[in-house]
């Protein structure tokens, strides 16, 4: 490994605990009622912002309550991130270039998981509506975006990542172009050689 | 020559208005009426949709016996605050939790006359904690909380009738004071009325103010001369320590004081060294008189309120405060006294005198020490009036009631008789602008313009009499304030406003100070209500004899329980309704049908109580009244009530189980 990535690879780990601190997802609901802004921050490990309100509103049209404590992912991910961090010290510290190989896969492999759960997470607050909910959301579904902005009855729902995503996916895509820096720099040596 | 004739002329009108002719009507020449107003002043004062006003006003809703909340420079009604009168509209007196609060000597008194707010000070400018009030009739004092905007105190002042010089301020809001404006038998007792003069006092009140709570607490009453005690300020800057009463009837008449209190030339502005007379406190002077008064407190931690009954309060005679009380002659029965903002002139309102007299502190500190009275009222010193005074406004028009101060150096006195605002130099006594108004103006009111800051951008004229203003509303109309421009040399009307009750007086401060502290919900964590319910899974009908008490919750868009059955008639329902929101602007109602008091208006996160009594077997619905969500109709229940000995069994639900 090039001197340059170990640095970067521990920079990166180090940068990485800083996400326990701040929230990694953002929701937020626009509608006129709300001029002061409504949204829920999704945390490593915990959600909040106005949850609830949120729940308030959508029991409405029979969405199940959001409960953090049911949602087994926030007890995980604060462990799942310690070991992504700590690979990524190990991998700097023991300077292996599979390490390095094998550090990325898993931060890439975490990024789509994760996006899949949260996808996962939000159809399934979006399509097990009560039938008997005093509104019935045409088609029975209101599930708000990955990524992005979409309106929902009278809401428009943003989705967007916060400063732990921010960091998550700067950090992701940078050890991405480590990995391409380090192995470009080793077979054009073997082909020099 | 022109001024002459205007002063007769003037005179002539005096005498018309006394005589009870009403000659400011006519309607053939209505074109005449008014001045035309600067084209700018739309553009003063108007607000764009969603954006704010500059300066909240605090208006004494008279004998509405409330407060309202203006914006300025718009003139837009954002709120009455009840404070002295039941309010069916948010429950306020009909309550279990506000009953207390109108609870005095004489029994539930649901009604006062309340005449003049007064913002918290902090080094003599409004801070924006506290607005007092006082209740004229039943002498009270409320204080009300600047965070949630309610009344959170009420206070009764004993051995007073008629607190009118209320609730003025000392720089620091230390105290907050009470004078009478009838004098009574201190100890009040059966009495010829034609003794007056051995058996009639004036009591004057101080009131501390707890500066971290805001409690109030009677601290002693002066017991002076039989004469009424109009209104009062305090000193500030140098005079700081001083409290200045205006009173007329040094006559001491108690029958047609129209007349037998209006022979003197000269009455009295007393001043009092309150300094003085709580240190002569502290060191034990004073009698505790036997007496009964109610001092009541809304609790924002269990949202109800309560009453204290107190037997006792510290009285000092002038012989006990000696040196600390002194007589100004003041021509001709003062109304308004009113201290600049530097706190070296004090204006005295006669309001049948033809000059205004301006008294010097400086002058008052040294006639006081070189002893230059003119005697003496049950040996309370009469300072002479030359050597107290600094100057006399000549002219300045008829029926000076109220001066408030700019921060320019001028004053600005309402002319009840003239109808008109005059404004002049407080150092030269000199006129220099005058406007009228529609009509008879009593109070008036800069923002801060009673304190050491005043904001002088506007004046608010608050008007007594309305006629022709606005379209008419039959024989009672509207009442009405008019908002001045004295931002430049010469005043400039700007806008008429309707207003309730009577305006009696205002206080104004900018917006700024007050809407960064303004309270958006009750945090249903932080309610301690006996009766509180705070998830709906607690939700439950209790009986305890014939009481029943239902602990019910509200939350878009149900209730919870709403079937209640097991009521018999005769039973007394204690409603307890807790509102599980906790997002701003979501209030719930209650009412149910055929109730007595009134309906609820319960903010998120708050517990009020209604009573209601169950009297002939039916079906009573209850339902949410504000509106709350798309699905409010749907806010509904049903209440059996069974016959007196009934089987039916206590039982209650929301949503059948399928």
């Amino acid at each position: 490994m090039k001197k340059a990535s170990r640095i970067t690879v521990l920079i990166i780990s180090l940068v990485l605990i800083s996400v326990y601190f701040v929230p990694v997802w953002e929701i937020e609901l626009e509608a006129p009622q709300y001029p002061e802004g409504l949204g829920m921050n999704i945390w490593i490990n915990k959600i909040t912002g106005d949850l609830n309100t949120i729940n308030g509103l959508n029991h409405y049209i029979g969405m199940k309550t959001i409960q953090p404590d049911s949602i087994k992912e926030l007890t995980l991910m604060p462990y799942i991130l310690g070991v992504l961090i700590l690979l990524g010290i190990v991998t700097a510290m023991l300077n292996k270039r599979k390490l390095l190989l094998v550090w990325v896969i898993f931060f890439v492999l975490l990024g789509v998981a994760g996006g899949v759960d949260f996808y996962l997470w939000e159809y399934d607050y979006g399509h097990n509506l009560n039938p008997e909910a005093a509104i019935k959301i045409p088609g029975m579904s209101y599930q708000p975006p990955l990524i992005g902005t979409k309106q929902l009855a009278n809401f428009t729902a943003i989705s967007i990542p916060d400063t732990g995503g921010m960091i998550l996916i700067g950090a992701g895509a940078l050890s991405l172009l480590i990995l391409l820096y380090d192995f470009k720099k080793k077979n054009k040596n073997i082909i020099i050689k | 020559m022109k001024r002459k004739s205007q002063t007769m002329f003037s005179l002539v009108l005096l005498g018309l208005i006394f005589s009870g002719v009403v000659i400011f009507t006519g309607c053939g020449n209505k074109k005449d009426k008014g001045p035309l107003i600067e084209s700018d002043a739309p553009s003063k004062v108007y607000v764009e949709p969603g954006k704010y006003d500059e300066f909240y006003s605090f208006v004494s809703g008279g004998f509405s016996g409330q407060m309202s909340v203006y914006g300025l420079p718009s003139g837009r009604l954002f709120k009455v605050i009840p404070v002295f009168s039941q309010n069916a509209e948010n429950g306020y007196g009909y309550t279990e939790e506000t009953k207390p609060m109108l609870q005095t000597s004489k029994g539930f008194i649901p009604w006062d006359d309340s005449h003049h707010s007064e913002l918290s000070m902090k080094d003599g400018v409004p801070d924006g904690r506290w607005v007092f009030i006082n209740g004229n009739n039943t002498p009270r004092i409320a204080r009300l909380d600047l965070k949630t905007f309610k009344t959170v105190e009420i206070i009764e002042i004993p051995n007073s009738a008629g607190n009118h010089s209320s609730p003025f301020t000392t720089p620091n809001s230390e105290y907050v004071v009470a004078g009478t404006r009838f004098s009574v038998p201190v100890e009040n007792r059966d009495v010829p009325i034609s003794s007056y003069k051995e058996n009639f006092r004036g009591a004057i009140s101080f009131i501390k103010v707890d500066q971290n709570s805001g409690d109030m607490k009677l601290s002693f009453q002066l017991i002076t001369p039989p004469f009424d005690y109009d209104l009062s300020h305090a000193g500030k800057g140098p005079s700081d320590g001083l409290f200045f009463f205006s009173c007329y009837n040094t006559e001491m008449a108690h029958t047609l004081l129209e007349v037998n209190a209006s022979q003197k030339d000269k009455d009295y502005i007393l001043a009092i060294n309150w300094k003085k007379i709580e240190e002569l406190v502290a060191a034990g002077k004073g009698t505790d008189k036997a007496t009964t008064y109610y001092h009541n407190k809304f609790d924002d931690k269990v949202h109800s309120a309560s009453s204290e009954i107190l037997k006792s309060v510290k009285t000092l005679t002038p012989e006990e405060v000696k040196g600390a009380m002194y007589y100004i002659p003041c021509p001709k029965s003062p109304h308004g006294v009113d201290v600049d903002p530097t706190g070296e002139y004090i204006v005295g309102n006669g309001k049948l005198s033809t000059v205004i007299p301006v008294f010097s502190f400086t002058k008052i500190k040294k006639a006081i020490e070189g002893s230059e009275f003119e005697g003496n009222v049950e040996g309370i010193p009469v300072l002479k009036y030359e050597s107290a005074l600094s100057g006399e406004v000549q002219k300045p028009g008829l029926g000076p009631l109220h001066s408030e101060f700019d921060d320019k150096g001028f004053a600005y006195t309402s002319m009840f008789v003239s109808s008109e605002i005059v404004k002049w130099n407080v150092a030269t006594k000199e006129v220099v602008d005058r406007i009228p108004v529609y009509y008879s103006v009593g109070h008036l009111m800069i923002p801060g313009g009673d304190s050491k800051k005043p904001w002088g951008k506007y004046l608010v004229s608050l008007n007594k009499i309305t006629k022709d203003r606005f379209l008419p509303t039959g024989p009672e109309l509207t009442q009405s304030a008019q908002l001045i421009d004295i931002s430049g040399d010469k005043m400039k009307l700007l806008l008429d406003f309707p207003t309730i009750g009577e305006p009696h007086y205002a206080q104004g401060i900018p917006a700024e100070l007050v809407m960064k502290n303004s309270q958006r919900i009750y945090k249903l964590e932080d309610n301690n209500h006996p009766y509180a319910t705070k998830f709906e899974k607690d939700a439950r009908v209790e009986r305890k004899g014939n009481e029943v008490h239902v602990y019910m919750t509200a939350i878009r868009s149900h209730i919870t329980p709403d079937n209640i059955e097991g009521i018999k008639s005769g039973d007394i329902v204690y409603f307890h309704v807790t509102n599980l929101e906790q997002d701003w602007d979501t209030p719930h109602g209650f009412a149910i049908m055929g109730n007595e008091n009134s309906e609820l208006l319960v903010m998120p996160g708050e517990t009020c109580t209604i009573k209601w009594i169950a009297k002939e077997p039916g079906i009573y619905p209850f339902y949410c009244t504000d509106f709350c969500s798309a699905l409010h109709q749907e806010m509904q229940g049903y209440l059996r009530v069974s016959g007196k000995d009934s089987n039916v069994p206590i039982s209650f639900s929301t949503g059948e189980k399928k």
